[in-house]
Order: structure tokens, then C-alpha cells, then sequence
């Protein structure tokens, strides 16, 4: 069985870390990945930067609406992610309306992401 | 982390929207100031034992503002209000009270409590020294080392400051729209010139630690105003320029010029939320002039190496620039990007018209003297290169510009077949 672990933290605290505040985290957990990665047990992760950098496409019944900011509705859950490898917000804007149109309601929060770790998992154990 | 840091790190984060909101409810900012205070004490006693509360912002303002009306009561021998033990668990108040502090609130209490700062008849230092004490509660003893001022001296800056603003009038409605705009730019410069003050120091120093905390508030800044375009420019402009702040001085602390500077030795994090952001900043077609020089550092920050630059995008960048917000010193660092697209003798007859008005600016001689050093001609280039040395505002600029000097005099110098 596959698990996703969605990390949620007060972004203002977190990001008010000192540099060797973050790195002392950092190596912390990095302990556990590193744990995993031994048991191959550890798929991809990655840090998200600040919900400031944020845009979310609201999906409406006619052209969705793109709105400054991140995703702030408490009526909607969130059921799933995609990581897409793009040249700037524009064309993020496009995957996202792609996919809107594929699936309409709900919205889509694009978030630039800080660091990605790569799936650590061997081929055959995938 | 421990406990105790990570109540205090809560606090320290909390400080703005929670000192704003005392501020609103009692007009007066050393009452709301010591409210804060005692909140904060209470939260280190109690925190610990009962763990922090769901909204710490909530608390500390329902706690702060009792407390004080508390002192009021009891000069006035009426009943106390309860004991903030007993209100931590009464969820209803504290669920109450977080709807009607929702972030619209916030916003315009921090943007009164950092407009504040901004008083008009204060000196632009004094501005920072005291967003830093008031709105970040930087200690008297932290800002002092990061001024390179004595303790004392910036003690009573601060407290004659404060005395200035508390007469100051700054309304406590909610501002109108046209209000609101105005403070909001008004801080965005007081920010701005806080990050500068941190980017005149080196990595590492306490100086340089202000760039930190400005781009702290500007995030802030942004988080309650998600929409401005400008403030987006601002908090990307800081971040792409604090980037490069690990590679801007060598190990002996001179500046290594950009075109120099290790590029790995960039902070990537830093860079891909700038870049989020003037791509943000750039959907809404408002252009300004943070958003303008925000674009132009994400030009250098998108360039791997030096000679991918961007250097004809960042002319145009700088020529709206110029049309916004015009001034001598824009043109020079147009001139530097003209240079570079159409040679040194277009840059140069760029910069020729400046000469008077910027005849006491260290980096028109410095970029006259390489213009010219550029074209051949030494001579005029070694004159450029000593007026800048006599006008260089740190060592660390005259020895960048001495590096230039010596290597002319090495090669007048030298044998001819040499």
C-alpha cells in the first residue's frame, strides 16, 4: 500500500526559522529518510515554498477564474496531486486548464515547489 | 528545537497581527505594547502545561487585552475578568472571538501598526529602528548592533521616536481604499530601505540579518494583501537580490561583481519563489516600479552563466523604469545594459548628460571608468577611477575600484612584449 503523508505546519513560524534552525530540522529528518530509503521504502517528497507564491484556479462553469493565493475553501478536501516539470506559471496555468476541463468543479492550487527529492525506491520494489 | 523556543518562535510570529489588534482596541501604543507583553508572559507559564492553545493569535490577543483592562478594573475596585486558564478551555469565546479576527482584520492592523513606523517628520533610519523594535520586537541591544550604534544612543532614538509618533494621529478606522493604498506604499518603501540597510552588510553580519527580517514582513505583507502586484515585485525583488548573498563578498570582504560571482553559490530556494512571484506580479498587467526591478534580478537570476544574460530585456526593463520613475541613477544602470547590447561608446554617450547630476555618485565613476577603460582610453578611465575612490561609501567599494587601478598601473607599467 502506497501512503501519502501531507505535511501541515504555520507557514509564518516555519518560515521565520533561522538558517540553523531549518538545517537542525532538516537533518532530523533527514534521519528518517534516510531509514527509509535503506528499506526502500521512501517514494518521492519535496518542500513546498510559502502559500504566498501561490495561484489557484477555481473551476466555474464557464472559463475558471485564477485568483491570487493559496487555496483557502474549508467545503472542498484535498484528493489527490500532480508535480509537473514547467517553465513558468503561465504555462502551470495551462496544465491546470487542461485538466479542469477534463474534470470540472473544485479548484486547483499551483505551488511552486522549494526541493524535490526523487523516488528513492529500486525499480523492481516500485 | 525545544519547548520554550518554539513557544517563543509562535509568539514572535504572532507579534504583529496581535500587537495591530491591541493597538485598534486601545489607541494607545504603549498600553497595547504592554499588554502584548504580559500575553506573552502568560503564554510562557501557561503554554507549557496545557499545551498552546488552537489559535495562538486569538489567545494572546483575548489574554493581552483582558490583562490590561484587568489593571483598569482594579484601579477602579471593580470585579477581574476571569483567569486566562480558565479561558483557554472556554472554546466558545476563543472560536468567537478568531471569527471576528478573521485575516481582513489583521491586515489592516498591521498595515496601521508598520504605517505608524512611517511617521513623515522621522528620518528614514529612525523609521526602520522603530518598525524593528515595535513591529518584529527586535531588542534595543539587537538593533543597535545592526545599526553600529551604541546601545544608549539607539535606546534613545527609539524612545524619542515613539514620543513623536504617539502624537502622530494615525487614524484607527478602517481605512478606505484610497487610504489603504497610500499606507501600503508608503510601508513598501520603509521595507525596502530596510532591506537595503541588511545589503550594505555582509553575509553573516548582523547587519546583514535585516534582510532576513524584511522579507519577513514583506511575506506577511503579501500573505494579507494577496492580491497587489506591487508587493508581490517588492517581496520578489528582495528575495532574488538576497539570493546571491552568500556569493556578493569574498573571503577578504570585498564585493565580487555580479558577472564574478559563484552562480552556485546562489540560494535556488530563494530564487524559485522570486521568480513565482513576478510571474504572479506579471498576470496582472500593473506594471510598477518594484515589480520593474524585480523583473530585471529574475533576468540575472534565470542566467546559468554570466554570458546567457538577458541583457536586451533588461535595457527594456530599464527604459520602463525610466518612463515610471525617471532618474539619473536608473539611466546609469541602463547605460551598463546598453554597454553590453550596443558597446561601451553607446553607454558611454548615455552617461555623458549625467555627469552633473551625479557628480558626487561613486557608481558613475566607477561604470564611467570602465566605459572608458573599454573604448582604450586609460587615461581619462584612471581619472574616472580615482573620483570614484574618493567617493566610495565603503572599503569594500574602493577596493573593488583600487583592483581596477592597479591592474592599469601593472600594465603601464609593464614591458611592452611583456
Amino acid at each position: 500500500m502506497q501512503y501519502a503523508i501531507l505535511c501541515y505546519h504555520e507557514e509564518d513560524v516555519v518560515w521565520s526559522w533561522s538558517k540553523q534552525e531549518d538545517q537542525a530540522v532538516m537533518a532530523r529528518i533527514r534521519v528518517v529518510q534516510e531509514r527509509l530509503i535503506k528499506a526502500g521504502k521512501m517514494g518521492p517528497s519535496l518542500r513546498l515554498l510559502p502559500t504566498t507564491s501561490a495561484t489557484t484556479l477555481r473551476k466555474t462553469p464557464e472559463q475558471p477564474l485564477v485568483i491570487d493565493g493559496p487555496f483557502a475553501e474549508t467545503k472542498e478536501q484535498l484528493l489527490g496531486f500532480y508535480v509537473i516539470d514547467v517553465a513558468n506559471l503561465e504555462e502551470a496555468l495551462d496544465v491546470a486548464r487542461e485538466l479542469a476541463a477534463a474534470n470540472p468543479g473544485g479548484a486547483y492550487e499551483l505551488r511552486p515547489v522549494a526541493v524535490y527529492f526523487p523516488d528513492q525506491r529500486n525499480p523492481a520494489g516500485a | 528545537m525545544t519547548e520554550l523556543a518554539r513557544i517563543e518562535a509562535a509568539l514572535t510570529a504572532s507579534r504583529p497581527q496581535v500587537l495591530g489588534a491591541l493597538l485598534r482596541y486601545f489607541r494607545d501604543l504603549d498600553t497595547a505594547e504592554e499588554a502584548f507583553q504580559e500575553a506573552c508572559l502568560r503564554a510562557l507559564r501557561v503554554w507549557p502545561r496545557k499545551g498552546p492553545p488552537r489559535d495562538a493569535r486569538a489567545w494572546l490577543i483575548l489574554v493581552g487585552r483582558n490583562a490590561a483592562l484587568d489593571g483598569v478594573r482594579r484601579r477602579h475596585r471593580l470585579e477581574p475578568l476571569p483567569l486566562e486558564e480558565a479561558l483557554s478551555d472556554t472554546d466558545d469565546a476563543e472560536t468567537a472571538l478568531a471569527e471576528r479576527l478573521d485575516e481582513s482584520h489583521y491586515r489592516d492592523d498591521v498595515l496601521r501598526l508598520l504605517f505608524m513606523c512611517c511617521h513623515p517628520d522621522l528620518p528614514a533610519t529612525q523609521q526602520i529602528a522603530l518598525a524593528l523594535r515595535i513591529v518584529s520586537g527586535l531588542s534595543v541591544r539587537q538593533i543597535a548592533r545592526a545599526f553600529l550604534v551604541g546601545e544608549a544612543a539607539m535606546e534613545q532614538r527609539i524612545t524619542r521616536a515613539k514620543a513623536r509618533i504617539a502624537g502622530g494621529g494615525v487614524r484607527f478606522e478602517t481605512p478606505g481604499a484610497v487610504e489603504r493604498a497610500e499606507r501600503l506604499g508608503v510601508v513598501a518603501a520603509m521595507l525596502y530601505l530596510l532591506f537595503n540597510e541588511g545589503y550594505s552588510g555582509g553575509d553573516g553580519s548582523a547587519r546583514a540579518d535585516l534582510c532576513g527580517e524584511a522579507i519577513r514582513l514583506a511575506r506577511l505583507l503579501l500573505r494579507l494583501f494577496q492580491t497587489e502586484p506591487e508587493i508581490m515585485g517588492l517581496t520578489a525583488l528582495m528575495l532574488l537580490q538576497h539570493s546571491r548573498a552568500a556569493a556578493r563578498f569574498n573571503d577578504a570582504g570585498e564585493i565580487v561583481l555580479l558577472e564574478a560571482q559563484d552562480r552556485s553559490r546562489w540560494d535556488a530556494r530563494l530564487i524559485g519563489e522570486g521568480l513565482a512571484l513576478v510571474d504572479k506580479a506579471m498576470r496582472h498587467r500593473r506594471p510598477g516600479p518594484y515589480q520593474i526591478q524585480a523583473a530585471i534580478a529574475a533576468l540575472h537570476a534565470r542566467a546559468a552563466r554570466p554570458e546567457q544574460t538577458n541583457w536586451a530585456g533588461i535595457d527594456l526593463l530599464y527604459a520602463a523604469l525610466e518612463r515610471l520613475q525617471p532618474s539619473p541613477v536608473v539611466t546609469l544602470n541602463r547605460a551598463v545594459a546598453v554597454g553590453k547590447v550596443r558597446g561601451p561608446a553607446a553607454a558611454l554617450a548615455m552617461i555623458e548628460e549625467l555627469a552633473p547630476l551625479l557628480s558626487g555618485y561613486f557608481h558613475f565613476f566607477g561604470a564611467r571608468g570602465a566605459f572608458l577603460l573599454q573604448l582604450g582610453h586609460r587615461n581619462e578611465a584612471r581619472e574616472a577611477f580615482d573620483r570614484a575612490i574618493a567617493l566610495a561609501g565603503s572599503p569594500a567599494e574602493a577596493a573593488h575600484i583600487r583592483r581596477h587601478l592597479d591592474r592599469l598601473m601593472c600594465e603601464d607599467t609593464a614591458p611592452p612584449n611583456a
